[in-house]
């Protein structure tokens, strides 16, 4: 942040380790998180998400709990009929690995964007958003299997309990709006990248920006898999 | 200078990273897949998810190298979700009781809910 205003002079920027750092940070008229805004900005979106999420799970917990109807088993609701035997939960590993290599690809487009290779950066970049777009089309099949042939609803379910119907749609739902929205994003970005538009600044953050974005989802979705497909 | 202007780690990290993910998320399908039931079931399943998690944050979202202000900040407010999961499971497991109490029959209760 070379351009930032230095009107009040600032305190030699002492990197102290350990708790006292924290206070040193913290303390006084002075700027609290020594990294860009744009990176601070996410992670406060992220925190927040990090709360709507929490809060969708919480609700899930309570409704499964005190339900009076025996829950669907979701390793026989999501198996998946493979060459004459029903595999368990196999279309959700699948989206599972899909998702975590799309973070993997994201994570060395951030390397490369500091590198200033771009033609590479966009590449993993669109490589991401193409896997996004996977999952959300497995997603897809996915509602479709759960709506058309099992007859689930948000407001009722023949395989048992009505709240997984609700619940199911709702986190699920949410998660695969935050990937489409991510892959979308990416893809801006990527083209942008692509473009030369970071070239003349050399200042490439805005990769490392959306990586964040998009391994959070990674990371709701690991949740999403424990509590909700593996409970 | 590499601090400020932005996060750069070898690609290798990120490899090895991702082949962590990949295993600890065939664990985890293994724990289903294998039947495994009750507090051993539970206890793998949070045990990879953590893990996981863990590796998300640490490495891929660069926490690991950040400012511990940052780190703090981030942190520690999502323990808050802790309170109101401990509450909302003693909430739960009461509305289950009174259920139970108000419906009389677990056979009843079945028959009640149930869609036609």
């Amino acid at each position: 942040m070379a351009q930032r205003k230095s009107s009040p002079p600032e305190p030699p920027l002492t990197s102290a380790a350990g708790w006292q750092g924290v206070v040193v940070d913290w303390s006084g008229d002075r700027e609290a998180f020594k990294v860009p805004w744009g990176k601070a900005m996410m992670w406060v979106f992220l925190l927040s998400d990090t709360f709507i999420f929490g809060g969708f799970l919480t609700g899930y917990m309570t409704v499964r709990i005190s339900t009076t109807v025996p829950w669907p088993n979701p390793s026989e609701v999501f198996a998946l009929t493979i060459g004459g035997t029903a595999v368990p939960l196999i279309l959700i590993a699948i989206m599972t690995f899909i998702l975590i290599s799309s973070s993997g690809t994201m994570a060395m487009a951030v390397n490369f964007a500091y590198r200033r290779e771009r033609v590479k950066c966009a590449a993993l970049m669109l490589a991401t958003a193409a896997l996004g777009a996977c999952f959300v089309g497995l997603q897809a099949f996915e509602w479709t299997h759960l709506i058309v042939e099992e007859g689930v609803r948000p407001w009722s379910n023949p395989l048992g309990a009505p709240q997984f119907g609700s619940t199911f749609f709702m986190i699920t739902g949410f998660h695969g709006l935050h990937v489409s929205a991510g892959v979308i994003y990416l893809a801006t970005v990527a083209l942008k990248v692509l473009g030369g538009r970071y070239e003349k600044s050399g200042n490439y953050q805005i990769v490392e920006i959306a990586g964040l974005y998009w391994h959070f989802v990674d990371l709701v979705w690991v949740f999403i898999f424990a509590f909700f497909y593996l409970w | 200078m590499e601090h400020a202007s932005g996060q750069q780690h070898p690609i290798g990290l990120y490899l090895k990273v991702w082949g962590l993910l990949f295993v600890l998320s065939t664990l985890s399908y293994l724990v289903d897949y294998f039947h495994l039931q009750g507090l051993l079931r539970w206890f793998l399943i949070v045990a990879f998810m953590l893990l996981k998690a863990g590796l998300i944050v640490s490495v891929f979202m660069h926490l690991r190298w950040e400012r511990l202000a940052l780190v703090y900040a981030i942190l520690i407010p999502p323990l808050c979700l802790l309170v109101l999961v401990g509450l909302m499971q003693a909430e739960a497991n009461y509305t289950f009781s009174t259920r139970g109490v108000f419906f009389g029959h677990e056979a009843a209760v079945v028959n009640h809910v149930k869609p036609k």
